[in-house]
């Protein structure tokens, strides 16, 4: 991979997420029938793509770690739990805006709905994990299986809540980039959708920086500590 | 493992006594929100039987590990020439059997203070359940052997189990909604063809990972 310096990769983040901005709200047409509040979608479809790639590289990582025992896996793990955990938050709170002045609700336990809120409790249970087990090695291993198993379970969700909500359909529209999108609005979505993908590398690349500054720190101690 | 665990609950009866109250009381705290009425009872009564099995089998799921973790018998058992996936599969026999027993008087609690008779769909009910409770199991005693090692084991399963129990009580609540008011079985085919795909994708799975749970 490439080095990158921080500085431009904050850089290049920064201007891509003004020209997000400025396509999401100057250049994007208006939406007919939702009118300005659509413009959420851009981020809201962006941010949640985005929170699925974290969840799918705690998965990934968390096979390679027990599989190889690399540190690395491990905390390339953490970060995108951390990070990810952000961007699935973002999610939950950029639908209900929407939703409320487009359904009328806030909330539906609607398929799309409930599984996003599955993912968002496995990456708490994941990082709660973390955070209560004391000995760094072991909270490796441990949320490592946990990781696993959550990875298995969202698909087990996903088919769950697909079967139970075509048994018994709700009155609601799924909003989703069907045909029929303005290719301006096509624009929007993928440029903005790099912006976050941008953004969450970043984010991923100083947790990981952290993490890996913070591994080293205890080495050297633990070698000065050891005459 | 699982011989020892049943002799071992044999003679103080704890746990068990434990998870048996729990869910009554659990059944007892849900009539003052459940009308008594056939109609009503068929509405809430698989959500509630769920419901309660979760946190029966919380209860159970805790104790398990918590007991071998006091006079560190884990790391006895983990000297023994045995596979650990077999360790997993004995733990998950013996929490299968408290699990179910507690069940079983929750069910004979509810039929009788709800004055619902579970009879004329017996048979397919008790399938129902006992697949959904094989998943639930096998997902439980691996969490409940990684909760154990945490500071707040007590607080941490629960966040563990739920989420990732969530299709188990979807099939399962769908599933004996259907059986108890007598639909076409195939109108809830699908619930029980994935509470048998979670069973054997999460048995199997455990299997595998229960080696790293207990490395130290």
């Amino acid at each position: 991979m490439p080095k990158l310096s921080p500085t431009l990769h904050l850089a290049i983040c920064t201007a891509w997420t003004v020209a997000a901005l400025y396509m999401i709200f100057l250049y994007a047409p208006t939406e007919l029938t939702m009118g300005e509040v659509q413009r959420i979608f851009y981020i809201h479809v962006s941010t949640a793509i985005t929170a699925l790639l974290a969840y799918i590289l705690v998965f990934l990582c968390s096979i390679v770690f027990l599989w190889r025992r690399s540190p690395a896996a491990d905390e390339l793990a953490h970060a995108a739990a951390e990070v990810g955990f952000v961007f699935c938050s973002c999610v939950l709170v950029t639908g209900p805006l929407w939703a409320k002045s487009v359904w009328g609700i806030w909330w539906t336990w609607d398929a799309r709905l409930t599984s996003t809120f599955v993912l968002w409790l496995l990456f708490i249970a994941y990082l709660m994990l973390r955070s209560y087990l004391l000995d760094p090695a072991r909270a490796a291993v441990l949320a490592a299986v946990v990781g696993i198993a959550g990875g298995v379970d969202a698909l087990f969700d996903y088919m769950a809540i697909r079967w139970f909500r075509t048994q018994h359909p709700q009155p609601v529209i799924l909003g989703g980039p069907n045909a029929g999108l303005d290719p301006r609005m096509g624009w929007t979505l993928l440029l903005t959708w790099g912006a976050f993908v941008c953004l969450f590398l970043y984010l991923l690349r100083l947790r990981v920086a952290l993490a890996r500054s913070r591994r080293e720190a205890v080495a050297v101690r633990r070698e000065e500590l050891t005459p | 493992m699982f011989v020892k665990d049943l002799r071992v609950e044999w003679r103080n009866r704890e746990t068990l006594a434990l998870m048996c109250v729990f869910g009554l009381l659990v059944v007892f705290l849900f009539n003052f929100t459940l009308e008594t009425g056939r109609e009503e009872a068929l509405r809430g009564l698989p959500a509630l039987l769920w419901v309660d099995f979760a946190f029966v089998g919380i209860l159970g799921f805790n104790r398990s590990f918590a007991a071998e973790r006091e006079n560190a018998c884990l790391e006895g058992l983990m000297l023994a020439p045995v596979d650990p996936g077999l360790l997993y599969l004995g733990k998950m026999l013996s929490n299968l059997v408290f699990l179910g027993v507690a069940e079983g008087i929750v069910v004979f609690a509810a039929s009788l203070w709800y004055n619902f008779s579970f009879l004329p769909a017996f048979r397919s009910f008790f399938w129902i359940a006992f697949l959904g409770t094989v998943g639930y199991v096998a997902v439980g005693t691996v969490f409940g052997a990684i909760a154990a090692n945490t500071r707040m084991r007590e607080v941490m399963l629960p966040v563990l189990q739920f989420p990732v129990a969530v299709p188990v009580l979807i099939g399962g609540i769908e599933a004996t909604g259907g059986a108890l008011r007598g639909d076409a079985p195939s109108s809830y085919a699908w619930a029980v063809r994935l509470l048998v795909a979670f069973d054997v994708a999460f048995i199997v799975l455990s299997y595998l990972l229960f080696e790293y749970v207990l490395e130290e």
